[in-house]
């Protein structure tokens, strides 16, 4: 099972290895994993995507609040949420497929924010599936590059991860 | 009132009122070795090598309710304090490690003797720290305490550079730790502990099963209470000696891979299973897919969330600290003692394999058997010593056949299993207790990996008796060999050995060799009763072949052991 877990971490050097090393340490998954300071500098606001049973997304949880480190734990996938993730993307786009990108930008809402004669920069915002469907409807060929920052979540609604 | 660094760090040790602290000196630690040498209330403890600071350090806490301290230089000195730091990690120690680090500009520089300690240990240490500004060290260094010795305990590293021990400040020492992302649970929750409670009452086949948390918790004596009001048999882990007393009538002995036939069989067959600050790992529960073959129901008591569920599923979790737990159980079984009808089957079930007599050997008159060392160990010390083991066969032996009436007397590595662990131990062990018996369960392989400590054992005079139980194999590792590969002893054979009794006379000790069973007694006797003062390194010449039952093998159930009779 896919889970999306958010964690409140004091701000301080070395938060992120902590974290990273116990995923590896212990086996765990990492998908994708983002993370930045919040409103209060002091804490850091990590999203982790990974997978795993519920035992041991259990454990996950349980050993992650044992960082002394982690002020909060929550899996966000447990009830109601947001995902969104960002992915920039540089394609081929000359000729007659110069036309087609553009289409294919519009429909998935992307942003074309870069052009140069042979190449579209698009950016494309939505859940990991959404950026995994357009990759898969262009044509693999014309992919130049991509770069994808991993999920970032928000509970919906009242639910409020904060200190 | 200003003050540089480094005096700042020895006063938080004095505030902390920190008594001994092991140690190495070098480059980036000279700072602190100076403020050291102007006052004398922290005593420093000159060890021969960093592991045997860290080990002596975890002894000391292990044996006392104390926080251990260690303090290594950079480099080499905090690489070699990492196995230690790893073995306190394991087995839930609260020691605090200050080790130096070069100056802050240099970090990052490859300097000489810099190593990202604090990047090294991260997997091994409850939390560490490296202290950037001069500024932050009083608060950290109370932190580091706090951290290490409550929650679930812990090893904490603080990793000082050189230039913040001559930076400059004023120092106040907080009185008070405040930190948002770090509160342990302490109390249980109520309505958990009526469950277990009722499921304690109605169980037919009940085990109580004991962990190394009932010691670090200090909650032997409402252990025994709770265990003799419900009658209930005992078993304690490895780590959990002495938590219920080994000579109590109830106590099963221990479980697990080397446990006894009544102990393993009573866990694998009740059908309600208290387990206090223990943790189902793999040497006591064996294969955890056997053990679930039996249906019973779990209670659980542990600090660490972590702990439940990890293993084995739990019914009843209870996440709090092991007396207070407890407190609020024999609250509630007041007045209401299970009818020992209820468990006369049960009782009579455990009889049974009690008469197997599992531990059952044979002390023939020409070789000394290494099983009839410990009981003899046992005799001569009346019980009463802290026994401080190494890692292999003999540290099984004397878990087995040295039954532990208190708490915190026996000193062993039992979560990383570090081969070296018993000298340093009993140096910690002999710091902590001045007038207590101490004596080093060993064999000549462990022995030889911090044997230097035979050094700093002189210097501070330490009367520490070494029982090793020479059989001239890496006994364990022989053991298995002969068990599971077709007795081809690759590397398992230890050739070339030291004439100890010369080696223990070369360091200023007393060295004994005993090569007879009728000599075993006397020469135990000579050792604890006339070379009381002095350490004494006895070198006993046992039996090559004899190997540690009963077995339950890596992989297998906890039912199926394999006895001394079968082979």
């Amino acid at each position: 099972m896919r889970h999306i877990i958010s964690i409140l971490i004091e701000n301080e050097a070395g938060a992120l290895s902590r974290v990273s090393g116990l995923f590896s340490a212990r086996g765990y998954n990492i998908e994708t994993l983002t993370v930045a300071p919040t409103e209060d500098p002091s804490l850091s606001r990590m999203t982790i995507v990974t997978t795993g049973s519920d035992d041991v997304l259990e454990q996950i949880t349980k050993q992650l609040n044992k960082l002394v480190d982690v002020v909060k734990v929550v899996d966000l996938s447990e009830a109601a949420h947001i995902e969104r993730e960002l992915m920039l993307i540089k394609v081929r786009a000359t000729g007659k497929d110069r036309e087609e990108m553009k289409r294919m930008a519009d429909i998935f809402r992307g942003r074309i924010i870069d052009v140069t004669d042979s190449t579209y920069v698009v950016e494309l915002t939505g859940s990991s599936s959404k950026l995994d469907s357009f990759i898969s409807a262009i044509d693999a060929g014309l992919i130049l590059e991509t770069v994808r920052t991993g999920v970032s979540g928000i509970g919906r609604g009242d639910r409020i991860l904060k200190v | 009132m200003k003050m540089t660094g480094a005096e700042i760090l020895i006063r938080c040790l004095q505030e902390e009122k920190v008594e001994y602290m092991f140690g190495y000196p070098g480059g980036a630690v000279l700072h602190i070795y100076d403020e050291l040498f102007k006052q004398d209330q922290v005593k420093h403890i000159l060890v021969r090598h960093e592991q045997a600071a860290v080990h002596a350090a975890d002894g000391y806490a292990r044996c006392s309710d104390k926080v251990g301290v260690a303090l290594v230089t950079s480099g080499p000195g905090a690489t070699n304090a990492v196995t230690g730091i790893a073995t306190a990690y394991m087995d839930s120690i609260p020691i605090v490690v200050i080790s130096g680090q070069v100056p802050t500009p240099a970090i990052g520089m490859d300097a000489f003797q810099e190593v990202d300690m604090v990047g090294i240990t991260r997997p091994c240490v409850k939390h560490n720290f490296l202290v950037k500004d001069v500024r932050d060290l009083a608060d950290t260094m109370k932190k580091a305490f706090h951290i290490a010795k409550t929650g679930r305990p812990g090893p904490v590293v603080v990793d000082v550079p050189k230039d913040v021990t001559a930076q400059v400040c004023d120092f106040e020492y907080p009185q008070t730790v405040q930190m948002r992302s770090y509160n342990p649970v302490v109390k249980g929750h109520l309505g958990q502990i009526k469950k277990a409670v009722q499921l304690l009452a109605e169980a037919k086949r009940p085990i109580i099963y004991v962990g190394g948390g009932a010691i670090l918790s200090d909650a032997s004596d409402k252990l025994r209470k709770l265990a003799h009001h419900l009658g209930y048999p005992v078993t304690n882990t490895l780590m959990g000696l002495g938590a219920f007393s080994g000579i109590d009538k109830q106590n099963l002995g221990m479980l697990g891979m080397h446990g006894t036939v009544e102990a393993n069989m009573a866990m694998h067959f009740a059908d309600v299973v208290l387990a206090v600050g223990a943790r189902f790992d793999d040497r006591v529960i064996g294969n955890p897919a056997n053990f679930a073959e039996e249906p019973r129901k779990i209670i659980h008591i542990d600090i660490d969330p972590s702990s439940i569920s990890k293993r084995v599923k739990v019914d009843v979790p209870i996440v709090g600290n092991v007396p207070d737990v407890l407190d609020e159980m024999l609250k509630l079984v007041e007045g209401s003692k299970p009818d020992p009808a209820q468990t006369a089957d049960w009782w009579a079930r455990i009889d049974e394999w009690r008469g197997k007599n599992s531990l059952g050997y044979k002390q023939d008159s020409e070789l000394i058997m290494p099983q009839y060392v410990v009981q003899k160990l046992y005799e001569v010390t009346k019980g009463d010593a802290i026994i401080c083991s190494d890692v292999g066969q003999h540290q099984m032996w004397a878990a087995q056949y040295y039954p532990f009436d208190k708490p915190r007397r026996w000193l062993n590595s039992g979560g990383l299993g570090t081969m070296g662990v018993g000298l340093p131990y009993a140096m910690g062990a002999q710091f902590a207790h001045p007038d207590a018996t101490v004596a080093c369960v060993t064999g000549e392989g462990s022995i030889q990996m911090c044997i230097q400590e035979l050094s700093t054992a002189k210097q501070f005079r330490l009367p520490i008796k070494i029982i090793s139980l020479n059989n001239r194999y890496l006994g364990m590792v022989r053991q298995w060999q002969e068990m599971f590969y077709g007795s081809r002893y690759s590397g398992s054979y230890m050739d070339s050995l030291p004439d100890f009794v010369k080696l223990a006379e070369a360091y200023g000790h007393v060295g004994m060799r005993i090569e007879r069973p009728e000599d075993v007694e006397p020469a135990l006797k000579k050792a604890f009763i006339d070379h009381k003062d002095d350490l004494v390194f006895m070198d006993f010449q046992t039996n090559r072949e004899a190997n540690v039952f009963p077995m339950v093998a890596a992989g297998k159930g906890l039912t199926d052991m394999i006895l001394a009779e079968d082979l």
